[in-house]
């Protein structure tokens, strides 16, 4: 009896991991809405503002794919999820996708059973400390104590930075940015890392910016993308190709404020095949004709949507750097609409 | 010879399974045990197909993987290149470490608060209900985030005890600072370091650590020894030899011998860059932990105790009185043994219930077994299910180990039944 209930609590907890495997385009059209796991909240890519609606970068990817699939951005039912959730909401089928600044990796994409789809913010993780402390480089910090967020790429690559550099320092984990920026401003740790693109968007909540630095070392690569479970591919490509779908309107200079008059009126042949006019790519992916068309008019093409949320004229204020499409020696590249 | 006989014709129809009282409970108990094992069967078979379905696997090979990541408490020598394993052995012993420190304090400002809620005195009885009914009622985890909030939030940082007139200063004669992030406290340092006993896996134990308890154990069994002489003197003449300078000789003076021949001498902390260093800083997560569960298992174990000594009758000591027995006498020999028979059996759960709750450790970034096992290790490899099913074995086997040694404990004082 002992090791019968024993073996069911076991199972009980094993149970939720197997929902959701089956047709995640069939059971987001059932449900009406879109599951969408991100940040518990880093201003720019993913905060509830003070009505509780959210918005950000990878807010508008979820509104897209929304916008693709039911036919309207609104419909998204957002799930926030700490460096330590995210993956385990993700297999259990709590979410039906994940667009949380989630790092694509070897380990991730195989063994977590996860499959990244793209990636819509090239990163790199970096350091931030109060300028008063008159650190100017990460390799001044032998010795400091350091917050790091627990479960993520960030936590190994620091303790290998450390380590090839043989200096030391003393972590303090915490669960999400919310809790880093306090123990960071309550001076609980000497430096602050994650994301360059989490530090710049954290530093530009506080309320006095400029007396904090990021400095100027870039000591991992952080391709950020959108994820989805592994298995379902027909989902997969859902996502990966309404990523595109924005990348490929800002290369051929589609926006928000000109696809109406563009889907009757472009010439381009690539653009007409984008918005539908012409071939019907969406029957291909289980969507109809002008998936990719609403996609786009949810927030906008990619760079729409980098300049309303993170852009230069943001307070987090980031320049596009790799992030520019690749016609503008960036690395941001969509594969053709054929 | 008996007259009750089997009924003639007893031949067995199916309905007697139902309506027979000899079969009856048999047949319930079978259909139970073929619901519950089919409910098992289920649950397993399903568990299996889903981890299939998923492409997961289920084995515990990641626990020989590099863990890749640091730990800010480590009791035995840790770095990112050591396996999963090693820091969940981490993980842990720092569990260890905050249950074994809360039990104990637990213990102690329990008793203290028991006895004092009993005190004649209107003032201290009435703090002591305050301390407990706040204690008792609120949950575990607000009590955890408000210490750490404390300590993080009205402690000064590190940088402001440097420079010629610093903000914040050490206390206890320049030996200990209070941070905001830790508790830097002095470290013990030999003179006459006699090395350490290897025990593999980079395990070390120092030879004097194992020189000071032998030389402990073995004066606390002088002590005993004394104690016997003592009694027996006492039985034979009827006087009790004075032994209190005997005992306290072979407690301490062994130590001190020890102590002089290592060189023994505390190290105080010094802030050297970011941080204090060449002390031992106990990190405010662990105090923040440590003193909250002791506070509040600390309420829960003086209601007990004040239970164990209303529990003994007024008349027991009032016949001790009687016979002439003092005041502490009267306590030691009359009224705590009785007490603590109703005492240890609800503080066995205390101990166990505060082993637990030390896993909410991850509330203030206290890497426990939760942390390590459960959390990064679990977080970085995926293996949610082997990583969940090793902590619910660890913590089992840890509370087993608990109840059995409190049993034996309960065993030797509860009063002996002739």
């Amino acid at each position: 009896m002992k090791t019968s209930l024993f073996l069911g609590s076991v199972a009980a907890a094993a149970l939720t991991a197997g929902a959701g495997m089956a047709d995640t385009l069939a059971d987001v059209k059932a449900r009406g809405e879109l599951n969408c796991g991100v940040n518990t909240g880093l201003v720019g890519f993913a905060a509830p503002d003070a009505n509780g609606n959210w918005t950000g970068f990878d807010v508008d990817l979820c509104q897209a794919v929304a916008a693709a699939v039911l036919g309207d951005p609104a419909k998204v039912r957002y799930v926030p999820t700490t460096g330590q959730t995210r993956f385990t909401a993700l297999s259990s089928g709590e979410v039906d996708m994940l667009a949380r600044n989630s790092t694509w990796t070897f380990s991730r994409d195989t063994d977590l059973a996860l499959d990244f789809v793209g990636v819509n913010y090239y990163d790199g993780q970096g350091f931030m400390v109060r300028s008063d402390l008159g650190v100017t480089s990460a390799k001044e910090l032998d010795g400091a104590t350091i917050c790091i967020q627990t479960g993520t790429t960030t936590e190994l690559n620091l303790a290998d930075y450390f380590r090839a550099n043989n200096m030391s320092y003393q972590p303090v984990n915490i669960d999400s940015n919310a809790e880093g920026e306090q123990q960071y401003m309550a001076g609980a740790c000497d430096a602050y890392t994650t994301d360059a693109s989490g530090l710049a968007a954290t530093r530009a909540a506080f309320a006095d910016p400029e007396n904090h630095i990021i400095l100027p070392e870039i000591i991992s690569k952080e391709p950020l993308g959108p994820a989805v479970r592994h298995g379902d591919s027909n989902w997969g490509d859902i996502v990966r190709w309404t990523l595109y779908a924005l990348i490929a309107a800002e290369e051929y200079g589609v926006t928000s404020a000109n696809i109406e008059e563009l889907s009757s009126s472009s010439q381009n042949p690539e653009v007409q095949r984008l918005l539908g006019t012409t071939d019907d790519l969406g029957a291909m992916i289980g969507l109809d004709k002008e998936w990719a068309k609403r996609a786009i008019m949810a927030s906008g093409n990619y760079g729409e949507i980098f300049a309303a949320n993170i852009g230069e004229q943001t307070p987090i204020g980031l320049t596009r750097g790799l992030n520019a499409q690749w016609t503008q020696g960036g690395l941001m590249y969509a594969m053709p609409f054929r | 010879m008996t007259d009750v006989r089997a009924p003639q014709n007893a031949s067995f129809r199916p309905s007697m399974l139902i309506y027979d009282r000899r079969y009856r409970s048999l047949t319930f108990q079978v259909i139970v045990f073929v619901l519950v094992m089919a409910l098992a069967w289920w649950l397993v078979n399903n568990t299996i197909q889903n981890l299939a379905a998923m492409g997961k696997t289920f084995n515990f090979g990641f626990l020989w993987q590099r863990a890749g990541y640091d730990i800010p408490q480590t009791p035995i020598p840790y770095t990112s290149d050591d396996t999963h394993f090693r820091a969940a052995v981490v993980g842990l012993l720092n569990t260890l470490i905050v249950s074994v420190l809360g039990c104990i304090a637990a213990t102690v400002l329990g008793i203290v608060a028991g006895v004092a809620r009993l005190s004649k005195n209107w003032l201290i009885a009435r703090l002591m209900t305050v301390y407990v009914e706040a204690f008792r009622n609120m949950p575990l985890l607000l009590w955890i985030l408000i210490v750490f909030a404390i300590f993080t939030e009205v402690m000064p940082p590190p940088n402001a005890f440097r420079g010629d007139d610093p903000s914040a200063s050490m206390i206890l004669f320049d030996h200990v600072a209070l941070t905001n992030r830790y508790t830097a406290i002095p470290t013990l340092a030999m003179t006459n370091d006699p090395g350490s006993l290897d025990l593999g896996a980079r395990i070390t134990f120092n030879w004097a650590t194992l020189a000071f308890a032998a030389v402990l154990i073995g004066g606390w069994l002088a002590r005993r020894a004394i104690n016997r002489w003592a009694q027996d003197v006492q039985d034979r003449t009827g006087v009790r030899p004075t032994t209190w300078w005997m005992s306290l000789a072979v407690m301490t003076v062994p130590s001190l011998l020890l102590i002089w021949y290592f060189g023994l001498h505390l190290v105080a902390p010094e802030l050297r860059g970011f941080n204090f260093t060449g002390g031992l800083n106990v990190q405010n997560g662990l105090v923040a932990l440590w003193l909250a569960l002791t506070l509040y298992t600390g309420a829960f174990i003086a209601e007990i105790v004040r239970a164990g000594i209303l529990a003994v009758s007024r008349g027991q000591s009032e016949a001790a009185f009687a016979l002439g027995l003092r005041p502490r006498r009267t306590m030691s020999l009359v009224i705590l043994p009785q007490a603590l028979r109703v005492i240890i059996p609800p503080l066995i759960s205390q101990y166990l219930n505060l082993t637990k709750n030390s896993s909410l450790a991850i509330a203030v970034g206290y890497m426990d077994i939760r942390g390590t096992l459960g959390g990064t290790t679990l977080n970085q490899t995926g293996r949610e299910l082997e990583a969940i099913l090793l902590m619910m074995g660890v913590y089992l086997t840890l509370s087993l180990i608990i109840s059995a040694g409190m049993n034996v404990f309960n065993a030797r004082v509860k009063l002996k039944e002739r």
